[in-house]
């Protein structure tokens, strides 16, 4: 379903940034790299879109984007969603390069709160865009204190929050932007991605890469880089589960919507992951709902 | 392993023209209750903020033995180090309790997060030991897990005392710990602290206006005014037979009132 | 039967000619020309340049009639269109003392070389609608008058107490490379070349009630208005193969120079500080303003207690800017069916729990207020 490269926009270099832009993204990400988890400030430029939009995703994609890559972009794990349309379009405009809906055909897949099914594989890059980088924002909300606690590695905050779900609710109530700790280190925000995600950040063989474009912080986890969930030793991490299959393809132990049929409490769930759906019904896979 | 726990030299702080802190030096030993009285103004509280490390000195220097024995000039620590010691073998209660606490965290959490800090990773060891310490300060136990925004001024005190006392810290700075609380009340938290105090062997310094606080509490007492030490000795040795004229009109205007 | 949301390219597409034909409004009203727009709507277009850092009158005038006439979709057009730009060099520091002068006034005194100048203001009209300008009718012109015997010297007013030792001195040239927030993430505490570029580009609105609250006591500055003045400001660059400034044309400036009482540090005698603000155009309103939001952000400098809004650079700098503000709100907006899944699945899991208390026990679980 990979759509042959149109050719770019005239009068736009290639991927929108100038090559000097590009340039001094890629030295921050290369920073990221090096130090897995750790919150690299970059000079985050204007973008043709608004802030909080994909700005700090589309830099960091524009800045690794090469003439043979071939791209996917998602929002909320589908391929078809109004802002996933405006960015691959935008990227088809000004790079031209291939596009797809194939996790696996894909060599950079810039996502919105979703990390594909799909296992990921070697020389892929998942690009992440975040809102919000800084795991300790709403517990510390100035840039020059969290910034020590980073430094320190005084995590101790961000175990206070996770104790008052404890107490309040008997479990861990968070259930999207979960924390996790990068490499032994750094504790990061997975971006809003539900935390059923985030065992898939651990060990992954794709380069994961991060841009926040308002707040003008990129980071990044390697391939093969252990990302643990924070946890209590007699509350452990647990992901959510559903208790039926996607209604479509019949597909469990992945992540659903849910989807309001009427007015009269009629519902299905289906994939949220539109390509993974789409596959496995292609394979025969059939739901209870699946004409 | 002898010698002071704390020792204070020639501290000194200027703002603008007027010295908040003019040459202040002490030595605290382990156990030790060191009152620090003086009018508003005094320069006492900028004195606790001075030791704490939290306002800059322009002269002077704090020097602490810390748990290896080795005494250490503060203002030599790393940030790391500095913060370490503030979060474990210190504490600090201080006079306005939304300063010393987080106020939308629950009880419970106020003294857990020390030991989160210091790397504890049990739920059910956490909880224990808060409830343990809001026992210890008389705090009903079915009240851990509200925020001390529904707490009174009384027990907000309290509770800072156990977030501060859960790491066995050697050394406690208190800053007007009872001041604006109801005389009963007071009289109840000065009971807890003193109780406290002697069952840990802890050294406090403690400021206060209240010469009645710093009889009921303290070993020793430094009269401040103006920025400077103007008298200091036992409590009682002061309070019975002040020598300079202005620990004698303190004095006087307290057992007049 | 469920159908999934398809079809996002030809929404995208259709939106947009709704867009393009609602932006035209009645084809019986004539278009409306960008120059109009320049020439009549000028303190709109002052307003885009400003907080756009673009000076260029047409462009601004063309974002507004793109982005139907809403003030901050301008001013994200001209960002857009600005970052795009190839950059020649830095200008020379304005001469804002060699200011031709449209306006000039002084709160602090009642005359001062060069005069006061009232100039064109909004100041002292009574807010009357004019059915006049609805007929269409064409002003009176405006007086002439004979330049004064010191017209074109109009010395700053900060100059004139400085040089009595009541003010403040002007920061020193340090000859260090001033940052560029465009160019550099910010990087707290931010100096005050940052800090001022923060206030030039902010929203107006957001930087007037921050402005504001200082005089209501939330970080009290004492201010007066040592000075507004409005004019042309020739801007001059100096080329590496020429070695001496030439000029590059003239650019209308609005300066506004804020007195604040100062009782002094143990180091500084008692003096008067500053705030400062300049904007393109006639900005007055934010001018003030942003020279207002300028000395309060100077308290820790100058050994003042931080407690205020205005006072904490933190607060100020991450919220002032228009388009950050904007698009996070209106991010919102954007679909989040994943994580409100997951909510939903979390509060549908705690109101079970619930139910299942009080139904165990027989009776409302007891609020944990008392």
């Amino acid at each position: 379903m990979s759509a042959a490269a149109p050719l770019p926009e005239p009068g736009y270099n290639f991927a929108y940034l100038d090559e000097g832009t590009k340039r001094m993204i890629r030295r921050a990400i290369l920073k990221a790299i090096a130090i897995p988890g750790y919150q690299v400030p970059f000079a985050s430029r204007e973008m043709p879109m608004p802030y909080g939009w994909g700005t700090g995703g589309v830099q960091v994609t524009a800045a690794v984007l090469g003439r043979s890559d071939v791209l996917k972009v998602i929002d909320q794990g589908a391929d078809d969603t109004t802002n996933a349309v405006s960015i691959r379009r935008f990227f088809g405009r000004t790079a031209g390069v291939a596009t797809t809906t194939h996790t696996s055909e894909a060599t950079l897949i810039q996502t919105r709160h979703r990390i594909p099914e799909t296992p990921l594989s070697e020389g892929q890059i998942l690009v992440y865009q975040v809102p919000i980088p800084e795991p300790l924002r709403f517990l510390e909300p100035r840039e020059t204190e969290t910034r020590q606690l980073h430094a320190l590695a005084e995590y101790g905050l961000m175990h206070v929050k996770l104790y008052e779900d404890i107490a309040r609710h008997g479990h861990i109530a968070t259930t999207y932007a979960y924390p996790v700790e990068v490499a032994g280190r750094y504790v990061m925000d997975p971006s809003p991605t539900p935390k059923f995600d985030n065992p898939k950040m651990d060990g992954c063989p794709a380069l994961q890469l991060f841009g926040a474009g308002r707040e003008k912080r990129i980071y990044a986890v390697p391939p093969h880089t252990r990302v643990r969930s924070l946890d209590f030793e007699d509350h452990p991490f647990r992901i959510q589960s559903f208790d039926r299959p996607c209604a479509l393809c019949g597909a469990e132990a992945v992540y659903l919507d849910e989807v309001v049929l009427d007015d009269r409490g009629g519902r299905m769930f289906v994939c949220s992951d539109t390509d993974h759906c789409e596959g496995r019904r292609a394979e025969g896979h059939t739901g209870e709902m699946a004409e | 392993m002898s010698g002071p726990l704390l020792q204070v030299r020639g501290l000194a702080k200027r703002y603008g023209a007027r010295l908040a802190c003019d040459g202040v030096g002490f030595a605290l030993h382990p156990g030790e209750v060191l009152a620090v009285v003086g009018e508003s103004g005094s320069g006492k509280s900028t004195l606790l903020g001075l030791i704490a490390g939290e306002i800059a000195a322009d002269a002077g220097s704090v020097t602490y033995r810390m748990r290896d024995g080795v005494a250490r000039d503060l203002a030599a620590l790393g940030p790391a180090e500095r913060r370490a010691l503030m979060r474990t073998d210190w504490g600090f209660v201080r006079q306005d309790a939304t300063l010393g606490l987080r106020m939308a965290v629950s009880a419970g959490g106020n003294v857990g997060e020390r030991l989160m800090g210091v790397g504890e990773r049990h739920y059910g060891r956490i909880r224990a030991t808060a409830l343990d310490w809001l026992a210890r300060v008389e705090i009903a136990a079915d009240r851990v897990d509200e925020p001390p925004s529904r707490f009174s001024g009384g027990m907000r005190q309290r509770l800072q005392i156990a977030r501060n006392l859960v790491t066995a810290p050697r050394l406690v700075l208190m800053d007007e710990p009872t001041s604006g609380l109801d005389v009963s009340v007071q009289a109840r938290l000065l009971d807890t602290i003193r109780g406290l105090v002697a069952e840990l062997g802890l050294a406090v310094i403690i400021v206060t206006h209240d010469l009645a606080v710093a009889r009921l509490l303290s070993h020793r007492i430094l009269v401040m005014r103006g920025g400077r030490v103007i008298e200091t000795g036992l409590t009682d040795q002061v309070l019975d037979d002040p020598q300079a004229p202005y620990t004698q009109l303190l004095v006087a205007s307290v057992l007049a009132a | 039967m469920y159908v999934a949301a398809k079809g996002g390219e030809a929404a995208i597409d259709n939106a947009h000619r709704l867009l393009a034909e609602m932006r035209r409004g009645d084809p019986a009203v004539p278009d409306l020309s960008v120059a109009q727009i320049r020439e009549q709507m000028r303190l709109l277009v002052d307003r885009v340049m400003t907080e756009g850092s673009l000076h260029d009158p047409d462009l601004a005038a063309l974002a507004l009639k793109q982005a139907r006439g809403d003030v901050v979709e301008a001013v994200f057009l001209v960002r857009a269109y600005r970052t795009t730009l190839p950059r020649f060099g830095a200008s020379e520091p304005v001469e804002t003392g060699a200011m031709t002068v449209s306006r000039r006034v002084s709160a602090t005194f009642k005359d001062l070389p060069g005069g006061q100048v009232l100039g064109p203001t909004f100041d002292y009209t009574h807010r009357l609608i004019d059915f006049a300008l609805a007929a269409g009718e064409l002003p009176e012109p405006a007086a002439e008058t004979e330049p004064g015997p010191d017209a074109g010297h109009c010395p700053r007013v900060t100059d004139i107490l400085g040089e009595a030792g009541l003010l403040e001195p002007s920061p020193p040239e340090a000859g260090a490379p001033v940052g560029d927030l465009t160019r550099e993430p910010v990087d707290y505490p931010a100096d005050r070349a940052v800090r001022l570029q923060a206030l030039a580009r902010g929203d107006e609105g957001f930087v007037l009630a921050l402005g504001y609250s200082t005089q209501r006591g939330y970080g009290r500055t004492h201010p007066f208005v040592g000075e507004i003045r409005y004019g042309e400001v020739e801007l001059e660059m100096v080329p590496e193969e020429l070695g001496f400034p030439v000029p590059l044309g003239r650019v209308p400036m609005t300066e506004c120079q804020m007195l604040n009482q100062f009782r002094g540090s143990g180091a500084a005698p008692p003096q008067f500080t500053r705030g400062y603000g300049l904007v393109f155009g006639q900005c007055e309103r934010k001018a003030m303003a942003m020279a207002l939001v300028d000395r309060a952000l100077r308290a820790a400098e100058l050994g003042e207690a931080v407690s205020a809004p205005a006072q904490d650079q933190e607060f100020v700098l991450a919220h002032c800017d228009s388009l950050q503000a904007t698009g996070f709100v209106e991010h919102l907006k954007l679909p989040h069916y994943v994580d409100f899944q997951a909510e939903l699945e979390l509060v549908r899991r705690l109101r079970a729990a619930h139910e299942a208390a009080i139904s165990s026990a027989g009776e409302p679980v007891r609020e944990a207020a008392e």
